[in-house]
Parts: structure tokens; sequence; C-alpha cells
């Protein structure tokens, strides 16, 4: 779809209005749970906050294409609108954000933006980036091994593939023709450096090195990303191998609560990419469409807002672990 | 029982677990058709094929990552370092990761995977293929620590850390392989967390593991012979979890105390087990704990220059006099 939100119909990409409708939901979900994020952070009540804010597109496109539960998936810390996707809540969200006991990522543990659910299938990322990569091509190495059709979606941001983590990765996948796709979510910056200072060449065509597919997509463009997604994906279930994906896109917020972005980056890029907002692109497509009205958009928006309401006020409310749980859950018993 | 090399009750071990067990493979470097540098793997790729005998490429940081996505997922690989120097390269994987998944998934999620490969020195192979490793892997809890000495507990702690559900760091006497012993042919476990009392002895206790376990039993057949000294000798074999009860049982009753190393004398293995001895039995020494360890360099090349880095029998039984406030030797 173009910024005017055109494009081809959704229909050649296989999916029905209902289908639509949830990605929009979630992409919008994750946004406004970010949103909170902040002022909770603001507020003095979350230690650290990390943004999927700009990304959502990339993320929920890709992950539409994962059977939660069955699927495995190696998020990175920004990759909230994939968790929500596969199933997680607002709620889990928020009482990981505020390092309650009940956080369903790590019962207060692990910084926010990690995500682990065991029933999801949902792996706990590393804070240093990059790690996950060989990780996810042993779980596709597992599937391979038990004659699955499992595939596992390994996600980064563009400086995740500067260390030798991720060339590791791709050689061994490349090698045993792994079912995982690589998502490289480009989003412009490391922290403060920028894409020049941190890719050289193109990331997707390093694909080809290794001997597999490596595309490039719109990485704002849900419907865009689904489709390159879908390919991958299919690719993967037949056992042709991996797929490298590098979604451009743009990370609209500061790295993280601990930074301030005014330090390396002018205000009107960051409007210029508000222009291309991914949920905005995405509403006027589906308004073209005829999928969404003014209506519905506030029936969306609200039922959102009472979502995102109950589940920090319960985040809120719920309490800490016990002080003596700090030294559990280090080892399994057996 | 019969008599077998600590390479081979090494290997039989693997062999067992992975006739019992069919997600237990084990992977690295020129493990397969080649059966492995030091020749652990040798013959196992005929058995159990390539895809349980995995030739990896050189990427220590890639395989020991695949094995940890492998393990979340419930198979049990067995990593082989070609030697444990080379985990530098793979620690973030190692510490970072494996040993933390399972805290930082708040318990959900385990990890049952061994990394094993030769430790320590003492075959010329000088400072990037000789490091004592255990106070660094040691110090980070998550993971579990054994170095055993003899072929029995070799084969019986490489059972028990196949089938642990934790991260397992298996640190072999790379110098020792070929040493003989009685070990069972069936399989059977030797406990972590449970050191072995090697000799028994009531003037001084000598407290190693690994390949300086038969350094002290060396040193205390010639205490006894030259000082009329009975030495009792713990190998404490297990360094994380660490068997506290076994030497402070041991102090109570021989009043002194040598920690034998390999590694550097600073923030290592000994440094800790005089410091669990001060703590918990003070009341009983009749002397400063003291400690034996390595020459404060890089391991040299040359075999005399390596040999004179390394802890030796006039060190060892010269830290036992002066415990017993005898006239040192050497």
């Amino acid at each position: 779809m173009d910024l005017k939100g055109a494009r081809t119909g959704h229909g050649s990409v296989g999916l029905e209005s209902d289908d639509l409708l949830r990605m929009y939901r979630c992409m919008l979900l994750a946004r406004k749970v970010d949103e909170r994020s902040w002022i909770l952070n603001r507020q003095g009540k979350a230690a650290f906050v990390i943004s999927c804010q700009g990304q959502e597109a990339a993320q929920v496109g890709t992950a539409y294409n994962l059977r939660p539960g069955h699927d495995y998936v190696y998020p990175y810390y920004r990759d909230s609108g994939i968790t929500l996707l596969l199933g997680q809540t607002a709620r889990g969200q928020f009482l990981s954000l505020l390092g309650k006991k009940e956080d369903p990522n790590s019962a207060g543990r692990q910084m926010p933006g990690h995500y682990s659910s065991r029933e999801l299938n949902i792996v706990t990322a590393s804070a240093p980036v990059g790690v996950q990569y060989p990780q996810a091509t042993g779980s596709a190495l597992a599937f391979k091994m038990r004659g699955e059709d499992g595939v596992v979606l390994a996600c980064g941001g563009e400086a995740s593939t500067s260390g030798g983590d991720c060339h590791e990765a791709m050689n061994f996948a490349g090698i045993h023709d792994l079912p995982v796709v690589f998502l490289i979510e480009n989003n412009a910056y490391a922290i403060s450096v920028p894409e020049k200072m941190q890719v050289a060449g193109s990331i997707y065509k390093r694909a080809e090195g290794y001997g597999f597919p490596g595309v490039e997509v719109d990485g704002n463009d849900v419907l865009a990303v689904y489709e390159a997604a879908r390919d991958a994906f299919e690719r993967a279930r037949r056992g042709e191998g991996p797929t490298l994906i590098e979604a451009r896109t743009y990370r609209m917020t500061a790295h993280s609560s601990d930074d301030d972005d005014r330090r390396y980056r002018e205000r009107e890029e960051i409007e210029g990419w508000r222009q291309k907002d991914p949920i905005i692109r995405f509403e006027k497509y589906l308004e073209e469409a005829g999928l969404l009205d003014d209506e519905s958009k506030e029936e969306i928006a609200a039922s959102i807002k009472d979502e995102v309401d109950e589940a920090s006020e319960y985040a809120e409310q719920a309490p800490y672990a016990d002080p003596e749980e700090a030294v559990e859950r280090v080892y399994a018993e057996g | 029982m019969s008599e077998k090399s600590y390479r081979e009750a090494l290997r039989e071990a693997m062999e067992q677990e992975m006739e019992r067990d069919e997600s237990v493979l084990l992977m690295g470097e020129d493990i397969g058709v080649y059966g492995g540098t030091h020749l652990i793997t040798d013959g196992l790729i005929d058995k159990f094929g390539p895809h349980r005998i995995m030739d990896t490429p050189i990427a220590e940081g890639g395989f020991t990552g695949a094995a940890v996505g492998m393990a979340m997922m419930g198979l049990k690989p067995v990593v082989e370092m070609m030697t444990w120097n080379f985990s530098f390269l793979a620690a973030d994987q190692i510490i970072q990761n494996a040993a933390k998944v399972r805290y930082f998934s708040g318990g959900q999620v385990e990890v049952p995977l061994v990394i094993r490969g030769p430790n320590g020195g003492g075959v010329q192979l000088s400072a990037q293929h000789t490091h004592s490793l255990e106070n660094m892997y040691g110090h980070f809890p998550g993971l579990k620590v054994v170095s055993p000495v003899t072929p029995y507990d070799v084969k019986g702690m490489m059972t028990t850390a196949i089938r642990d559900p934790n991260p397992v760091i298996f640190l072999e006497a790379g110098a020792l392989y070929g040493t003989k012993g009685e070990v069972p042919d069936d399989d059977y476990t030797v406990p972590f967390g449970k050191a072995r009392v090697a000799r028994e002895g009531d003037d001084v206790t000598l407290i190693s593991y690994g390949r300086q376990v038969n350094l002290c039993m060396r040193v205390a057949d010639k205490l006894e012979e030259e000082d009329d000294v009975s030495a009792e000798v713990i190998d404490v074999r297990s360094i994380r979890p660490l068997d506290e009860e076994t030497i402070i049982e041991s102090v109570k009753k021989t009043h002194r105390a040598v920690a034998v190393q390999e590694q550097w004398r600073y923030f290592g293995v000994a440094s800790e087990v005089a410091a669990i001895i001060q703590d918990k039995a003070f009341d009983y020494l009749d002397a400063p704990v003291m400690r034996v360890s390595g020459a404060e360099v890089p391991a040299p090349y040359a075999r005399n220059l390596e040999v004179a880095a390394f802890p030796s029998e006039e060190m060892v039984a010269d830290a036992a006099r002066r415990a017993l406030y005898m006239e040192v030797k050497g």
C-alpha cells in the first residue's frame, strides 16, 4: 500500500476481512499498551520501557503466519506486536512492566520486553542482541530431526546482524536447510547509531551468500509484510529451508526510557516518518476497502482503551513477589 | 566391572545414554568420522549416524547457541568443546543464556544441556589451549560444574550430567584421557555435590579436584614415607554445587588444610575452599589454610617451562609441612 493506503486488494494475499480487522486491532493494542507504558514510566511506576512503536506492521504482518503453540518464536525486545497476536495479553504486558509476581514472562525476574511463554512457544530473548539467532537454528533443527513441520521465527533489529552470532546462525541454517525465518526489523537506529554506520551493503542480500532467499519489504505495510512472510513460512514448511526478510521500518520512540533521542536525530525526521505510521496507513487502507469507518474505528479504539485501562489498573494493584522468591527457579529439579 | 581408560569410560557413558534416550545427541567440531580430536567419540558415528553425532562448523557461539535452542525443546545435546579454552567464544551463550533461561522464564523452561571437553594443561599446548576454568564457570548460578579425575567418576558423572535438567559444565582432565581404572560395564550415576575421600588420613587434609588430585595422592605417599605424616586427600570433583560438609568434617579431624589447584592463585577454587574452612571450622584449625596454585603466567609451551608453571609435589609437600609447622624441604 502507498502512503494513502492504496494497494492491490488483500484478497490477493489470501486474507479475509476478519483477518484484517484482527491485525489492525492487534497493531493498535500494541501501540496503546506501549503509550501507556511510557506514562507509567514518567509517573515513576515503571522502571524501564522499551518500545514497539512504528514496528507494529512488521511484527503483526509476520506473526500472522505463526501457529501459536506449534511454531516457535524468538522475539526481540520490541516485539510486543508479535506476542500480543500470539495470545499474550495487555494485562501480562503491564504485570511484566511493573515487575509483579504474576508477570507471565519471568515472574518479575527479567526486564520488560523479554517475553517468555512455554505454552505459546515464545522463547525469552537475550538482552545483548543477536544471540537468539543460533538458538533459533537449534530449535529449527529439533523440528527437523523430529520430522515435525514447525517453523521458527527469529527476530531482531538491523544492528543484531552486525555481530558474529547472526553469521554463525545463518551459515548453520543454510548448511542444514533449516525451517527458520529470520525477520530483521530495520528501524534505522541502534540506540543512536544510524544504519549507515551499522550496516555495510545490504542485509537481505547477504542471504544469497548463505544459499537461501533474502527479501526486502516495506515494513510499514502490514499486508506486504504478511505476504513476504507467508512465502517464507510456506517455504520452510515445505522443507526448503530458511528465508531472510528485511522489513524497512522506523523506530518512532527513543531507544528506551533511559535514552534521549534529541542527541542524535532531528525532530523533522521523526515527523516525516509519522506520516508513514503503519497504523495510519493501514487505517486508510481499511477505510478505502470499506472495512472501517468512523464509527467502527471509534468502537475499536474505545474497546482497546477499556482493555488498556483495566490491564494497567490490574497490574498496578497486583502484588509484588515476596523477596524470598528472588532465589527460586534458578535450577530445575531432577 | 573391567579396566577402562578415562576416555573409554567417558565414551561409554554417552553411548549408553544415547541408547537409553533417543533425545540425547552429540555435537561439536570433528566428532563425526574423525572421532573427535581426542578420540572421545571414536566410532560413535557408525552406531548412531551423523544426525546424532553431528559435526558442526567452527563456530563455538553458534553451535552452543543452537544446542541451547535444541535443549529448550527437550532434546539433550552434549556439546564437545575441542578444548574448554574455545568456550570463551561461546561464553555469552553459556553464561548469559543457558544459565539464565530457567530464571528468566520464571521457571517455565529447562535447558538440559551438557558441555564437555578437556580442561587444564599438562600436554604442551601453551596458553591459548591451557586454562582451568572451574572457578570461572563455578561462579555463575544456573550452571552446574564438575571436574572428575577417575575413570569411574567420569562415567558416573557424565551419566548424571546427561540426566540432569540443567546446563552442566563438564570439565575433563584432558591430560589423563589414557589413565585406566576399574569401571562397571552397566550404567550408574555418581551424584553431583558430593566430594570423594580419595585417601584417608589424620594429620593434614589435601583438597583438590581434577588432575591435581593425582598429584595430592603422590604427595600423601611422600609425606608418609619421608615425614611420617598421614595425609587425607579429598577430591572435590563437583565444583558447583560444592560439598562443604566433607571438607569441613575432614578439617575438624586433621585441623590442617592445603587446597591445591592448577589454576592461578587469585580468585580461584582454592581461595573459596580456604574461605569456607575459616568460616565453618575456624576453631578447629591449628594453622592457616595453605593454597598451592599455578604460576601467575600464561601457560608456556616448552615442557620444562610448563612443568615449572604448575604445582609440583615439592610445593604441595612443603605447604603441608608448613601447615604442620615442620621444616620445609623445597
